[in-house]
């Protein structure tokens, strides 16, 4: 494994703004995530080396921030947040209805490696809950309708481009 | 009530996030003439006189923390501003960094300043794609436009500016954590001392703000401290963003003035309860603050005294509203879970104590609670509060005292019962809009 070469054109860019090397360490796991899906040992090895670190420094990050994987998932991860606001609003039933459509539980991936679905704390999208996040967008003001619509968009390759919080207003 | 608006102050047509926009409302015009009108020393002068309080949730005034850097140290003094934004509740800092982020850069560029700083790291927590993307967008134009970066106009000052991703992790919004994250370590606390201002980002000096309040220093610097001061009450100054959800008609961000009145804007701006219901409780700072009963808020007023006098606290203005209906075991075990999800694990009466409260709960949320269970609840958060590195001990606690103490009837009546009176759900999603 190596990184790209404009990867490497942005480390040498990202190396500028920091005055210690170690501090790389996010941005190159992100890289890497953003390109394979999920950071595996062979990854750490790598990221360790470019910065001149201990492999298992990197490792440590990988398995203590929630956001890093260290195995393959599905394509589009589905993040159903549970926290207060939105479980207020009803997640629990957005989750159960995304297990039952799906035919996994929390935590796996179906068997054609489309979705995984897994639950999150608080997102910041408490006003438009009940919400989940795909990759680097919100899915917000969940219903069951709607949770249909993005699963047969992402079916056929469409992400939504996200857009600013709009809140509704309830009768 | 009037309708004031400082961060709030765009239409929110998609387009405010841009330097154009920015530039329509005034933007960058405080940056050019504080240069030439004010020392560093000034604008810290400023900010003390405007009575800000941090809006990170601990409310610790700005211009106090800023003056508790070493005036002798040569080590280079950082800037950062907290984007981590992950109080259950809370999503008005990210209002700021999609769709306002140049008031914010402009903010930070003045504190910097002020402080002397050379560089600022924006964190913001991984999950905020959009606002990542928003913010660095803004900050590559105001590099263009020659705002950021080397000599900055009329000046021999040098500001840069560096948006910093996180990777999910709560404990990371404490300033420590987040010193730690930012240089590639697990995002665990540190314990204090050293404070951040003495010995914080690689060792030297440093200065962390939330970044409401950063976003609200050039409102400071262009109308003077005092102006700033005279908004609010005498003690809680200038205006507040409030972020509103749950069992409310019209969730949303807010900006409110300080001294408002509690019911009076739940009603009138956010349009009362759900459904037409009646209000259960209110949880009126974030998921940390304790838990209030709708005659705790009658003559509450949205500010840090009145509220603290109230029984809870402003903390980040997360206001979640709790209908009548709603089963307050099964919301606390929600809590539960999500505090002892988050403990880092470094000391003991968080990591083990947090596990104990959420079993406990569980239990009698589920049917197999022992009366003698609430007492021990109580008990367990004695020993973890104050008893920790950093605060999310002393956080996790907050919502257990209080819901024991305000709701212990329904502790009993689901241990009387053998199990949970609402069927352990919450009322039903439907379509509401
Ligand atoms: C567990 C924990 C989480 C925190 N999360 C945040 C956060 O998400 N955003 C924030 O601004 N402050 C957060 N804080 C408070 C910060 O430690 C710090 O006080 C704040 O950023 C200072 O900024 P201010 O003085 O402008 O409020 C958190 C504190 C703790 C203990
Ligand atoms: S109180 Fe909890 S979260 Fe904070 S340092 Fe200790 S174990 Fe970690
Ligand atoms: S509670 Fe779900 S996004 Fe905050």
């Amino acid at each position: 494994m190596e990184f790209t070469e404009a990867e490497l054109k942005q480390l040498e860019q990202l190396r500028t703004r920091y005055p210690d090397n170690r501090s790389l360490t996010l941005p190159c796991m992100w890289m890497i995530q953003k390109r394979e899906g999920f950071i595996s040992n062979e990854a750490c090895q790598l990221i360790a080396t470019e910065l001149d670190i201990p492999r298992i420094w990197v490792e440590e990050v990988r398995s203590w921030y929630s956001m890093f994987t260290e195995k393959e998932e599905g394509k589009y991860v589905l993040e159903v947040c549970n926290n207060i606001s939105c479980s207020l609003l009803g997640s629990q039933q957005i989750i159960d209805y995304l297990c039952d459509k799906l035919n996994i539980k929390v935590g796996e991936t179906t068997d054609d490696g489309m979705f995984t679905i897994k639950t999150a704390e608080c997102l910041g999208s408490c006003g438009t809950g009940p919400m989940m996040q795909i990759g680097d967008n919100y899915y917000e003001l969940l219903d069951a309708e709607k949770v249909d619509a993005i699963l047969e968009d992402l079916r056929n390759g469409k992400e939504h481009a996200q857009q600013p919080q709009q809140f509704p207003e309830y009768k | 009530m009037s309708d004031l608006k400082i961060l709030l102050n765009f239409e929110r047509n998609g387009k405010s996030h841009t330097l154009e926009s920015y530039k329509q409302r005034s933007g960058y015009k405080t940056v050019e003439a504080a240069f030439k009108k004010y020392s560093p020393a000034d604008i810290v002068e400023e900010v003390k006189k405007s009575g800000i309080r941090g809006r990170g949730g601990a409310g610790f005034p700005a211009g106090l923390k800023w003056s508790f850097l070493p005036k002798d140290s040569d080590k280079p003094v950082y800037l950062i501003c907290n984007g981590d934004e992950g109080e259950p509740g809370t999503f008005k800092d990210r209002v700021i960094l999609e769709e306002n982020p140049h008031m914010l850069i402009e903010g930070i560029i003045l504190s910097s300043y002020a402080i002397n700083a050379k560089h600022a790291y924006i964190y913001i927590r991984g999950e905020y794609g959009y606002a990542l993307r928003q913010t660095q967008q803004a900050v590559d134009e105001a590099y263009k436009a020659g705002y950021l970066g080397e000599k900055l106009p009329g000046t021999g000052y040098q500001c840069d500016i560096t948006v910093h991703k996180g990777a999910g992790a709560y404990v990371v919004g404490d300033e420590t954590g987040l010193m730690n994250s930012i240089e590639g370590k697990k995002g665990q606390t540190r314990n204090k001392p050293p404070f951040p201002a003495v010995e914080g980002l690689y060792g030297c000096p440093t200065i962390i703000n939330n970044v409401e309040t950063l976003a609200s220093v050039p409102y400071i610097v262009e109308n003077g401290g005092e102006v700033y001061g005279k908004i609010g009450t005498e003690k809680s100054t200038g205006t507040k963003l409030l972020s509103v959800s749950g069992h409310v008609r019209k969730p949303g961000v807010y900006e409110v003035i300080m001294g408002d009145s509690f019911m009076d804007f739940l009603k009138n701006q956010c349009g009362g309860i759900l459904d037409g219901k009646k209000l259960k409780a209110v949880i009126p700072g974030g998921s940390s603050t304790p838990v209030l009963r709708p005659e705790d808020c009658e003559k509450m007023t949205i500010d840090y005294e009145s509220i603290t006098a109230a029984g809870s606290s402003l903390g980040s203005g997360a206001v979640i509203v709790i209908a009548e209906g709603t089963c307050m075991i099964k919301l606390l075990e929600v809590l539960a879970h999500f505090y002892h999800h988050e403990s880092c694990g470094q000391c003991t009466p968080c990591r083990e104590g947090t596990g104990w409260l959420l079993k406990i709960i569980k239990r009698i949320e589920e049917g197999g609670g022992k009366m003698e269970d609430i007492d021990t609840l109580t008990s367990i958060t004695k020993h973890i509060a104050f008893h920790t590195i950093c605060p999310l001990g002393d956080a996790a606690c907050g919502p257990i005292d209080s819901f024991v103490e305000k709701f212990r009837e329904e502790f009993v009546e689901h241990i009387e019962k053998g199990g949970c009176p609402y069927n352990g759900k919450f009322t039903r999603l439907q379509k509401r809009i």
